[in-house]
């Protein structure tokens, strides 16, 4: 026992869709895990821990983690269960981490789900927020966002056309995943002629809701290597969750991500990450993100992330693809997103990324977005980190 | 199997009632909003932020607060947006009514935004930076809806 | 295993209703207790993790309300749903795998802002179960008729539990029900559902729990000696309460026999000194007891009433009140561990054991313990 380092040896999805009325939420849970014991070879005998999340008003149900044992295979194991809102994929994905890290287990189980179609998904985001000074005027995800949205194109001059061309990169991505829910190209006109939600929030600029499921095998690294020829390492992770009050943001900027991603950088030794990391997850809940966020990450300057997506940099064939997977625009199973994200990572260091593998990639960053703008990251190599 | 139906078990009109309690702060804020209009927020003593609304710790100092300065009633829009799509809203259980003005607003005097309705009667007068001041309800029971909204004034 | 010690906790009076207090503001006195105690300022901490649970507190992300006043701001945080025992352990991983040097741990509830039938009744599946109204007192007096069948406890030793776990709160200036009772008054409570009279039953509670763990190499700065974690495990039972045996606890048995093992403890009936265990109802400190290998099966209620279980036995349980005496859902399994502390370091007043060098501390997870989390601390490392 003791510490070690640890890498990511099977993953497995859903084929995620908008409603799941053939599964119950056990039994979509264990699609993914099924996928990831096979994608690992190994059988939930060899499983040592479980780590499981979602948002319980999605569904409902409150103990999820004790509910949901015979989907995730946690009959007489112990199961844990972590949930941080929107993050609750990418804080499962580094409570996976510790727990392998600790040496107190060496393969663990980690799984995000969320059935979204069993209730109102906007209503039910709601109530995350201050029941006495937040949920009269808030209107769930969207709302904050649009918010974020304004103040970013007021003060860096951005336009709906910018926003529009990450959401167009996104969808056309993800008509090369299998396992993604929407699956078709859109043009910048389409996406600006969509419906208006919330000004400047076009329909075509948001996430979807979604069921879906997401299971990530972690191996202690004395055993990792066994199971597979091309172990994902965990470099590092960070996180902040740094707001109490909605009204305490700094509305255009992403500061937690700007602090994490630092905070990676530094204990990896990363001083260009547009140059060096090779691919990167995105939680990009809607499409204005893509520009604004890039920015936080430290791959452009200020103002400049609509620039840099409109030259193709993060287009598949750019310098650094940015969501290869389609990201969230295309599925959120939101206490999966995150772990999507993770998961997605892994696939393009382990090479099994298929029909949306970008060539050689050394380095990939998955992150997390959700709370009240918070931000969850993880570093992920092709090689053992010496460190 | 393959022609078995696929049942869906409703959960009916099932809540939860709770009773949120308010802490000492924010029952400050209430009783001065409802019984003299007035927008009380709390100043750390370390960084000397003023936080709206208030409360009992600086965050970023880990401080207690317990000094009351008067913000507002005027304010700037800091953000916003227009809700233009149908939900369910939680707090009733129907449909809440769209379109409305979303507003984040920077109370004169405050360092953080305070959350409310704007009025979007001219929506071409909604923009960041706009002067905005508030509509109060003509009966006024202590919670946030004793703010009507907010109506632009420039 | 004694790579990290518990070196500083701080916790809130349990009490009906704190009327006064928000979520923040039970975390903020529970955490600076926490902090004072261990001579530590938030500076001192390299991360944070906090326990709650979002139907309890009645909203989505509950972790958000305590970011602030956990002092988690510019720190790596994550959330735990479940016990505080739970929370802990994962605080644990956190120093183990070197990312960190101390995890400040909260857990948090107040049970007095919903209505905890339909809380519990809500950890019920909604396609088999819920519309027959089961809630947690139901589900447990079910378990309680089995556990008296199989091992022939008697009503008038669940009653016992009560009137000790009542009397030694008397000696605690924190809990919310301290009492003096008799077996008689017991079983005369109301009969909320069969067998489980009132007395029988934890009350609903608001209270908070912080707790400071620290790496070997950081035992140091801390102002009191530290107490050792010595072993640590969790373990999850089936779901469906028929199917398992609801008369034992299985996964309490595997957890404890793992964390025992971790502390190479051979025979914890001699080699633990005193225990602060899950009693949300009387049978089940009983239950738990015989579960976890601290006595043999069918002989708790015999040991009960021959004293051994006293502050002054040779195994005191819940010298502290227990749940029994105040009972804030989530924060209760890290208030065992607090008090396990408190024993340990000699701190616990009229409710102290005689000079205990090892203890045990239980959490629960789910309806009739399907999930259980077991710590063994020690005085030594």
């Amino acid at each position: 026992m003791g510490k070690q380092r640890v890498a990511i040896v099977g993953t497995g999805q859903t084929f995620h869709k908008s409603h799941r009325p053939d599964v119950n939420g056990q039994e979509l849970i264990n699609e993914a895990v099924g996928r990831a014991l096979v994608d690992a070879d190994l059988t939930i005998r060899d499983i040592d821990a479980i780590v499981i999340g979602n948002m319980d008003h999605f569904e409902g149900i409150n103990y999820v983690d004790c509910w949901s044992v015979d989907g995730s295979g946690g009959f007489m194991k112990p199961v844990i269960k972590l949930t941080t809102g929107g993050t609750t994929g990418s804080t499962l994905a580094i409570g996976g981490y510790h727990m392998v890290a600790s040496g107190l287990f060496d393969r663990v189980l980690v799984i995000g789900w969320e059935k979204n179609s069993e209730s109102d998904t906007t209503g039910a985001i709601t109530t995350a927020f201050d029941p006495v000074w937040d949920r009269l005027v808030f209107a769930g995800a969207i709302s904050g966002l649009a918010a974020e949205a304004q103040a970013y194109m007021a003060r860096y001059s951005a336009t709906d056309r910018d926003g529009a061309r990450v959401s167009v990169r996104d969808r056309k991505h993800a008509c090369n995943n299998p396992y993604t829910q929407l699956r078709k190209e859109v043009t910048v006109d389409e996406v600006l002629a969509s419906p208006m939600l919330a000004d400047p929030i076009h329909l075509l600029d948001v996430c979807p809701r979604s069921d879906g499921a997401c299971a990530v095998i972690m191996a202690g690294e004395h055993i990792a290597e066994k199971i597979t020829a091309t172990p994902d390492w965990i470099w590092a992770t960070a996180n902040r969750h740094t707001y109490t009050y909605l009204g305490d943001a700094n509305f255009g900027r992403l500061d937690s991500l700007a602090a994490a991603s630092r905070e990676i950088y530094a204990k990896a030794g990363i001083r260009e990450p547009a140059k060096e990391i090779g691919v990167i997850e995105l939680y990009q809940p809607y499409s204005f993100a893509g520009i604004m966020w890039i920015e936080d990450l430290g791959l452009t300057g200020y103002g400049q992330g609509a620039e840099f997506v409109w030259s193709g940099a993060t287009d598949m064939d750019g310098e650094i693809p940015i969501n290869p997977s389609g990201g969230v625009i295309a599925c959120n199973p939101i206490g999966a997103t995150g772990l999507i994200r993770c998961a997605e990572a892994a696939l393009q260091i382990m090479g099994k990324a298929e029909g949306h593998q970008v060539p050689d990639v050394d380095l990939a960053l998955s992150t997390g977005f959700g709370g009240c703008f918070w931000s969850d990251i993880l570093l992920h190599g092709r090689r053992k980190p010496d460190f | 199997m393959s022609d078995t139906e696929h049942v869906i078990i409703e959960s009916g009109a099932a809540r939860q009632p709770f009773n949120y309690a308010v802490g000492l702060h924010g029952s400050r804020f209430l009783q001065e909003l409802r019984d003299h209009r007035r927008f009380m927020a709390v100043k750390c003593p370390r960084c000397a932020k003023v936080y709206i609304p208030p409360r009992r710790v600086c965050g970023a100092c880990f401080v207690e607060m317990d000094e009351f300065v008067e913000v507002g009633p005027q304010g700037t829009i800091g953000t916003f947006t227009i809700l233009r799509y149908a939900f369910i809203d939680p707090e009733t259980g129907v449909q809440k009514p769209v379109p409305y003005g979303y507003g984040f607003i920077r109370l004169d005097g405050a360092d953080t935004l305070f959350q409310h309705y704007i009025d979007i009667q001219d929506e071409s007068r909604v923009k960041i930076g706009a002067r905005v001041e508030p509509v109060f309800a003509d009966e006024r029971k202590g919670t946030v809806k004793d703010i009507r909204c907010f109506r632009i004034i420039d | 295993m004694d790579s990290a010690a518990i070196v500083g906790v701080g916790m809130t009076a349990i009490e009906k209703n704190k009327i006064r207090d928000g979520f923040a503001d039970m975390v903020w006195e529970a955490v600076n207790l926490a902090l004072d105690d261990a001579g530590m300022t938030i500076d001192d901490i390299d991360n944070v993790v906090t326990t709650s649970n979002d139907f309890w507190d009645g909203r989505t992300i509950s972790c958000m309300a305590v970011s602030d006043a956990s002092g988690a701001r510019e720190k790596n945080v994550s959330c735990v749903e479940g016990d505080g025992t739970f929370g802990a352990f994962y605080g644990l991983t956190r120093i183990l795998s070197g990312s960190y040097g101390t995890t400040l741990v909260t857990a948090h509830s107040k049970g007095s802002e919903s209505v905890s039938s339909l809380i519990t009744n809500a950890a019920f599946d909604p396609i088999y179960q819920r519309a027959i109204g089961m809630d947690m007192v139901s589900a447990c007096a079910m378990q309680a008729n089995a556990y008296m069948h199989r091992s022939r406890t008697t009503p008038e030793q669940l009653a016992r539990v009560s009137v000790k776990n009542h009397g030694n709160a008397r000696h605690n200036p924190k809990a919310q029900l301290p009492m003096a009772i008799t077996v008689e008054e017991v079983l005369a409570s109301e009969m909320i559902c069969d067998p489980l009279h009132k007395l029988d039953c934890s009350p609903v509670s608001d209270g908070c729990c912080a707790m400071i763990i620290a790496a070997k190499d950081r035992v140091g700065t801390a102002a009191k000696p530290p107490v050792w974690i010595k072993g640590a495990a969790f373990c999850a039972d089936a779901f469906h309460l028929g199917d398992r045996d609801l008369s034992r606890a299985a996964a309490l048995t595997r957890a404890a026999k793992k964390a025992f093992d971790m502390a190479g403890i051979t025979d914890p009936a001699t080699q633990v000194h005193v225990a602060e265990l899950y009693d949300a109802f009387t049978y089940q400190e009983l239950m738990w007891l015989e579960a976890m290998g601290l006595c043999a099966d069918n002989q708790a209620g015999h040991l009960l009433e021959a004293g051994v279980f006293d502050i002054d036995g040779t195994l005191p349980v819940n010298a502290s009140g227990g749940l029994l005496s105040g009972h804030p859902v989530i924060a209760a399994g890290l208030i065992r561990m607090a008090e396990v502390v408190r024993q340990l370091r000699g701190e616990a007043g009229g409710a102290q054991a005689k000079d205990p060098t090892v203890g045990v501390a239980q959490g629960v997870n789910g309806l009739c313990g399907q999930s259980h989390c077991v710590w063994v601390l020690s005085a030594e490392s």
